[in-house]
């Protein structure tokens, strides 16, 4: 037993030529998210309350495809979606279609806490928003100059692109690795604490290009987040493929109905239900076990667990 | 076993006070969408093709909560939801927040077929039908003058009005009872609530698929999204089965029922009905909710922990049965 925590930014054809410029910002967002994550934990927060601040922490991040930062629809908006789980009660909040709400995973809380509801989408959440007096901004506020560029590639590309691809090449080798439409860039949370107590969070833009109103895997309950009383999830990659594989919670089926550990749920789902390239996840259990699998070539990510253990990685570490 | 099978639900949870001729109304409809399900199955469509014309029946008849008849927001409109699944491949396709396409359950499988997505909502999805030259209507179509009627008490109780109501059982009774907390005036209120729809089939090559489609609750929030569009809570389809779920959406999502009684079959070898039982009685805790489920060795199951559900199965042996008890 013991706290742990793990938090991702999206998985996906991350270039090991990634440029410096691009891994630096994004590394050094993950530490600080750690931190704060861990310092939280330390302080007896609730794994509720832990798993919310850190994905505020990374929405509010430019560099990663949440909030501020998000993929850009056809259209040139940005629609976030978000969803949080407390494994203890089985609460959730969910919501879809923001514009201007600033942290989309708040607002995620505040149906589950505040609404008799579980999902609001679109119209109806934001002027819930409003209602709440949850911090809005122009919806200016979330589109970063670099996902203007990669809306446009994508769109000269006339296909959906992962956002973490490198800019679209006339012979896109690397593109051939992919599942042409392989999509990345969300960023959740899970969290345990000492008692046991699990939750999860997680929150994105979407995937660039996407057809306006959208829905991916992130606020579906199952699909890219679920905890109950063993372990909580949260899972990256191609939405479609996530959805129909309903990745996190088979991670705890598998636990719960043929006796897997948490580690081998979570690798038996990743190898298993999502076809290669298109998921990743980061999972906590119970007892303070943390896994981090990916079929991707990549997946930005960070643990750390009470015994002192701790990790920040991007491509798949040697013992892989 | 073996065989193709068929099951259709029009919804978990019934006034017990139901009117006799509501009842019979309701009946009927099930049975004459049971028997467009089982022609189709004779003549060999495949379950996809099927589930979707059955739930197409559906929504188009007012007497559900499903496309006309759909249950009010609080804003007096209807928003419809929808999913399907076709457990071959495990495709699927959703829609939400729909309030002009006359057939949302063809509009999730639009979606599913004609888009690189798999869930579209509101304007989007509303575009994406036009795109697609689906038909269209204008929003009153859905709105029936019951529904209208039931809205304004539901706001006058200043509650949600679930889309069934379940009378408050007291522990001591066998549940025949009927104290039910929506009272108005000194009048109970014994007007039959129409419920979401769904029908889960499994072809004569096995295949298994399953459809689900709502208004949602009565007088819910504008951008309310439940269980029914959510893959894995109220469709799913795989290999083994296929199951469509009814009832509390927000109990139905947590605990993601549908997937849950493919994963008890996959990862514990339970059989369907089996598989079913397990999931009302344990996955629901004080949630009330039903389902059914089509196996792809031609079973069909159903469960509820809701007083009655509107439901209709039929199996290639010869087997018909419409119920709501």
């Amino acid at each position: 037993m013991g706290w742990a925590i793990a938090l991702h930014g999206g998985a996906g054809d991350i270039p090991l030529t990634l440029p410096p410029e691009r891994r630096l910002p994004r590394e050094a967002c993950l530490r600080h998210c750690l931190q704060l994550g861990v310092d939280a934990l330390k302080s007896k927060k609730s794994p509720l309350d832990v798993v919310e601040l850190v994905v505020r922490e990374l929405e509010n991040n430019p560099h990663f495809n949440a909030g501020k930062g998000s993929v850009l629809t056809t259209n040139g908006t940005v629609e976030m979606e978000a969803c949080i789980m407390d494994g203890n009660t089985m609460k959730c909040g969910a919501v879809s279609g923001l514009t201007t709400v600033v942290n989309a995973i708040s607002l995620a809380r505040l149906v589950m806490e505040r609404t008799p509801h579980i999902y609001l989408g679109f119209d109806g959440a934001e002027a819930f928003a409003r209602e709440h007096g949850v911090e809005t901004l122009d919806a200016s506020h979330f589109i970063t100059p670099a996902n203007i560029e990669r809306l446009k590639q994508a769109k000269e590309a006339n296909r959906a692109q992962i956002d973490y691809m490198q800019p679209v090449q006339k012979n896109e080798k690397d593109a051939a690795t992919t599942d042409g439409d392989s999509q990345i860039g969300t960023v959740g949370c899970v969290a345990v604490d000492n008692d046991g107590n699990l939750a999860v969070a997680t929150s994105t833009g979407g995937f660039v290009n996407k057809m306006v109103g959208r829905i991916g895997d992130t606020p579906i309950v199952g699909a890219g987040t679920y905890a109950n009383s063993l372990c909580a999830v949260s899972a990256t990659g191609k939405g479609e493929a996530i959805i129909h594989g309903t990745v996190a919670r088979d991670v705890a089926a598998l636990m719960e109905f043929k006796g897997l550990s948490l580690e081998e749920a979570a690798a038996c789902v990743v190898k298993e239900r999502v076809p290669k390239g298109n998921v990743g996840l980061v999972a906590v259990s119970a007892t303070g076990e943390v896994t981090m699998p990916f079929n991707t070539t990549g997946m930005f990510r960070a643990c750390a667990t009470e015994d002192g253990y701790s990790e920040i990685a991007i491509w798949p570490s040697t013992e892989d | 076993m073996g065989g193709w099978a068929i099951a259709l639900h029009g919804g978990a949870g019934v006034d017990p006070n139901l009117p006799h001729h509501r009842q019979e109304e309701a009946k009927e409809v099930l049975a004459r969408c049971l028997n467009m399900g089982i022609s189709a199955l004779r003549s060999s469509l495949p379950a996809l093709d099927v589930v979707e014309l059955v739930v197409r029946e559906l929504e188009s008849d007012p007497v559900f909560n499903s496309g006309r008849g759909s249950a009010l927001t609080e804003k007096g409109t209807v928003e419809m939801e929808a999913s399907i699944m076709d457990g071959m491949g495990r495709r699927c396709g959703a829609v939400s927040g729909v309030t002009t396409v006359k057939n949302p359950i063809s509009l999730a499988r639009l979606v599913m077929d004609k888009s690189p997505h798999s869930y579209l909502a509101f304007s989007g999805a509303e575009d994406f039908a036009r795109l697609h030259g689906l038909e269209v209507v204008d929003n009153d179509y859905f709105i029936t003058e019951d529904n209208k009627g039931m809205l304004k008490l539901a706001k006058e109780a200043n509650a949600i009005m679930f889309d069934y109501r379940i009378p408050t059982v007291l522990p001591d009774t066998c549940g025949a009872s009927v104290e039910n907390p929506l009272q108005m005036n000194g009048l109970p209120i014994s007007v039959y609530a129409p419920e979401t729809v769904g029908c889960v089939v499994v072809d004569g090559q096995g295949r298994c698929a399953a459809a689900t489609s709502t208004g949602g609750l009565m007088n819910k929030m504008s951008g309310r999204i439940g269980d029914s569009p959510l893959i894995g809570a109220g469709t799913y389809a795989g290999s083994l089965c296929g199951v469509s779920c009814t009832g509390e959406g927000e109990a139905i999502i947590r605990g993601t029922l549908a997937r849950d009684v493919a994963a008890v079959m996959e990862y514990k070898g339970l059989g369907l009905q089996e598989a079913v039982d397990f999931v009302v009685k344990e996955r629901l805790d004080e949630g009330k909710a039903g389902l059914i489920a089509v196996s792809r060795d031609g079973e069909v199951a159903c469960g509820f922990n809701t007083n009655g559900m509107f439901r209709g199965f039929a199996t290639e042996d010869g087997s018909v049965e419409v119920e709501i008890w």
